[in-house]
């Protein structure tokens, strides 16, 4: 199957390990990624008062895929996914606004693309039995804990992945690459996001507080598909080792990485080196490849 | 209008609601027919410790009702039943009740009790509300009235596996009887009170409260059966986790009540009263308790309510928390309740060994099958509608069934008897008009 | 002093504009604090989420304005998410730095980012965080 694909600026530049992992596994996995000409930054953050042109950028992305002939678009951070499907629901649903934004954009969109993450692309799309089946190096013993974040989980009748409160999605995503998914408290707490900016003590403190309760629980590495995620809770780590007593580091993988590894690909170009915590002890543990692929 | 009916009643319920209306009908000198669908009567007000505002014990001032039911001449009692069919109307109802098998032949049974102190097979009970079990063969209580003992198939290793059958090895009198069969009696009567009562908003469905996933965060009516001398832990509160003695406890008021995007619009009226009561009750058994409560709004307008809240404040030194709670999680053994206090503008956090969640009252889930049958209203959140809300509360849509207690909408024990025996009066209203003789 | 309530202070210019531009009746608001008690960066602010709605119902956007609060919004949604009246404080926070950022008043520029830390952050977080904190 082949699937629009838009990869976002933070993929194309500051996090290629989560887009180059990505594209290695989703073409082992037979899915052809059909990356959408001439797309812009989708906005990074979903306008929340009634300004309609600043949903601009999203929906050009949207018009890009359906002049591509493509029913739908995969947007892998969670950012990107969030701000371009509650576009695309404007687009669908408020009349008056889809001709303000068309009329500036000069497009006719309707808002029939079907936006994915890549969580419901391989529940839905491939099925997570079929996923555990091309899985040639279960990550065996690696206890890992999903974090949601806030943009796939929130506003939850909009992004509808699943139960805003209890989802189990990304576990079970987790289960199926043979990985032992650890459950904790603060899975959709919010890491701080472009608080990183402007108030970076609240998001570090925020940040810990999900690290702290995943390595209570158990967790080996956290698992998250937002690279302003990746960066809040990977990078204040040494940060917190000092603040903090008794914190210890925890690795932070994306979710392309783990699902790669799982697969059996070589892992270069994964972008492991320009993780803040080093990964490295963690990847050694995984069981070498039981199968071909 | 009617001239003339049969001087019967149908009370369909033997909660509080159901045997006030009914010992009001029979004591004015008329037959009652009352249909309860659990084993025995007394309904939720039995499975409670003590009531507000004067800390009574529930069972003591209910048992002579129960009593005074279960040795009416006038009440025709039919436990471990429902209504499941009505033709005729207003003065002539003709009523089918299914009786399910108890299993055990009432007309012989002592109520000794050797089965159920004999019976291997435990299973949570549902009169402990999950946080206590019972046997396979049961009484809710010891004051059960009538004090006779149902098998519940689904848990009883005969019916299971085919074996066992202690019970009816040890029955002095050969009162177990395997194969008892469900039967359906008629009964026609004049007219009809539903006081079937109301259910409450189960706690699985809070994601953000742990989804009832948490051992140590239950609802008010099992923190009410912990309380109760006759329940699980005989009156000490303890931890579902571990068993010990909690020493911070946190009640939680208006959860998913007042709460139109995700639960019930409404206020279901009781909660302020009984968490005030359950931390004055805490506080009673555990000296050296904290006590918090996490309120919006105090209700408390009955009689003595005020002071008794008050009490629980003053004298209790319970906390009272001006803010909701946004979410309970597990860390270190104890629940982390996350809530504001709205009046001094701060985010609080309470590392808590137990919490209490005043979960909404919803409409009973049979209701809107009872409903049916009956050919009656319900609202939009499955309440018995009455025909007029200022006026008629205590009549039902259609003339001659008429309504009592929670069902019709959440209310306290005073306000209960007060509608049920309107209701009664009602009833006995329309008796009269058909028995009196034509005055000159 | 005083605090002095009458229609037009409550129906101010200022406070539809806000409710314009969020699309949010702050009178459903019946300040249970339930946002406040969920929002991860509540523990920062100077006025809770609860506190900045209520200034809103009495009329006070200005004080609204002037809260360092409304720029420790990271738009989690978790209080939108819980308001049992489904009030979407995250857009009232919005439509108040929208406000403010007209009135001049910004949070940050670029020029006071330290060189390394432009070097580190994933462009999404400038994005993100110039769109709320500045013109």
């Amino acid at each position: 199957m082949e699937i629009a694909y838009f990869p976002g600026c933070t993929l194309s530049t500051k996090a290629q390990g989560l887009d180059r992992s990505a594209r290695a596994s989703l073409e082992a996995l037979g899915i052809v990624l059909r990356e959408i000409p001439e797309w812009n930054c989708c906005g990074a953050a979903f306008p929340l008062t009634n300004d309609d042109l600043r949903l601009a950028g999203a929906v050009r992305n949207l018009v890009r895929t359906a002049e591509m002939g493509q029913e739908e678009l995969l947007a892998l951070c969670s950012t990107c996914y969030n701000v371009t499907k509650r576009a695309n629901r404007v687009m669908r649903e408020d009349e008056a606004r889809r001709e303000r934004i068309n009329a500036f954009i000069e497009a006719q969109y309707d808002g029939r693309v079907r936006v994915l993450h890549l969580l419901d692309l391989l529940r839905d799309r491939l099925g997570f039995e079929a996923l555990r089946q091309r899985v040639v190096r279960p990550l065996e013993g690696l206890r890992l804990a999903a974090y949601y974040g806030c943009f796939l989980l929130r506003p939850a009748d909009e992004i509808a992945l699943d139960d805003p409160e209890m989802p189990h999605l990304f576990e079970d995503f987790l289960a199926a690459l043979g990985a032992e998914p650890v459950l904790y408290p603060h899975r959709g707490e919010c890491c701080g996001s472009y608080l990183a900016v402007g108030a970076p003590d609240i998001a570090r403190d925020a940040s810990y507080r999900i690290l702290h309760a995943a390595r209570v629980s158990g967790a080996d590495a956290l698992v998250t598909s937002c690279p302003l995620c990746h960066y809040n809770l990977d990078h204040p780590q040494q940060e917190m080792a000092v603040r903090y007593p008794g914190f210890r580091p925890l690795p932070v993988f994306y979710i392309t990485q783990v699902l790669g590894i799982a697969l059996g690909l070589e892992t270069e170009g994964f972008g492991f080196e320009r993780h803040t915590v080093d990964p490295s002890p963690l990847l050694a543990r995984i069981p070498e490849k039981v199968g071909t692929p | 209008m009617k001239t003339d009916g049969i001087p019967r009643a149908l009370v369909i319920g033997a909660g509080i609601a159901g045997m006030q209306a009914a010992l009001d009908i029979a004591n004015a000198g008329f037959e009652v027919v009352l249909v309860e669908r659990r084993p025995s009567i007394g309904g939720h007000m039995l499975q409670l410790s003590e009531t507000f505002p004067t800390l009574d014990c529930a069972q003591c001032i209910l048992t002579p009702r129960t009593v005074e039911v279960g040795q009416h001449p006038r009440i025709r009692l039919y436990t471990y039943s429902e209504v499941v069919g009505l033709e005729g109307d207003v003065g002539r109802f003709r009523a089918r009740i299914r009786r399910r098998p108890a299993y055990v032949d009432w007309s012989r049974c002592t109520g000794c009790g050797l089965c159920q102190e004999k019976c291997p097979a435990r299973v949570l009970s549902d009169f402990d509300e999950g946080v206590g079990r019972r046997k396979a063969i049961y009484t809710l209580s010891p004051q059960a009235v009538p004090n006779k003992p149902v098998i519940d198939p689904a848990s009883c290793i005969y019916f299971q596996r085919g074996k066992c059958r202690a019970c009816e090895k040890l029955c002095p009198t050969g009162a177990i009887a395997f194969d008892q069969q469900e039967t359906t009696v008629e009964e026609e009567v004049g007219a009809i009170v539903v006081a079937t009562g109301f259910g409450l908003y189960p706690p699985a469905e809070i994601g953000e409260y742990g989804a009832g996933a948490l051992a140590d965060v239950l609802t008010g009516i099992q923190f009410e059966r912990l309380l109760s001398a006759s329940g699980p832990t005989a009156g000490q509160i303890r931890r579902p986790s571990d068993g010990k003695e909690p020493k911070e406890v946190v009640f939680v008021q208006c959860v998913r009540s007042r709460d139109p995007e995700r639960g019930m619009p409404y206020c279901s009226r009781i909660c302020c009263m009984y968490t005030a009561k359950h931390a004055m009750l805490y506080k009673h058994r555990v000296h050296d308790g904290q006590a918090y409560v996490f309120y919006i709004d105090i209700r408390s307008a009955g009689k003595n309510y005020e002071e008794f809240v008050q009490r629980a404040m003053e004298e209790e030194r319970v906390l009272y928390i001006r803010g909701r709670v946004s979410r309970l999680f597990p860390q270190d053994g104890k629940v982390i309740v996350w809530g504001t206090d709205t009046l001094t503008g701060k985010p609080v956090e309470v590392a808590a060994d137990m919490v209490v969640l005043a979960t909404a009252v919803v409409a009973d889930p049979s209701a809107q099958e009872l409903a049916a049958i009956l050919g009656i209203e319900v609202d939009e959140h499955g309440f018995f509608r009455e025909a007029d809300e200022a006026m008629r509360p205590m009549e039902s849509t259609r003339p001659g069934i008429y309504l009592a207690g929670a069902a019709q909408s959440p209310k306290d024990i005073p306000d209960t008897v007060a509608q049920a025996s309107g209701a009664a009066a009602k009833v006995l209203a329309l008796f009269q008009r058909w028995t009196q003789k034509e005055q000159g | 002093m005083r605090l002095v309530l009458n229609p037009s202070t409550l129906g101010s210019e200022l406070v539809r504009r806000v409710e314009d531009l969020s699309g949010q009746d702050v009178m459903a608001c019946y300040q249970c604090g339930n946002c406040s008690a969920g929002c991860p960066a509540a523990g920062a602010m100077d006025l809770l989420p609860n506190q900045i709605v209520r200034l809103l119902q009495l009329g006070c956007v200005e004080e609204a304005l002037r809260a360092r609060a409304i720029w420790y919004c990271a738009a989690c949604l978790t209080c939108e998410a819980r308001c049992p009246k489904g009030i979407d404080v995250a857009r009232l926070t919005e439509a108040l730095r929208t406000l403010a950022l007209e009135q001049g008043i910004r949070h940050i520029a670029i020029e006071e980012f330290p060189p390394e830390v432009l070097a580190e952050m994933p462009q999404q977080a400038f994005v993100g965080g110039f769109r709320k904190y500045s013109i």
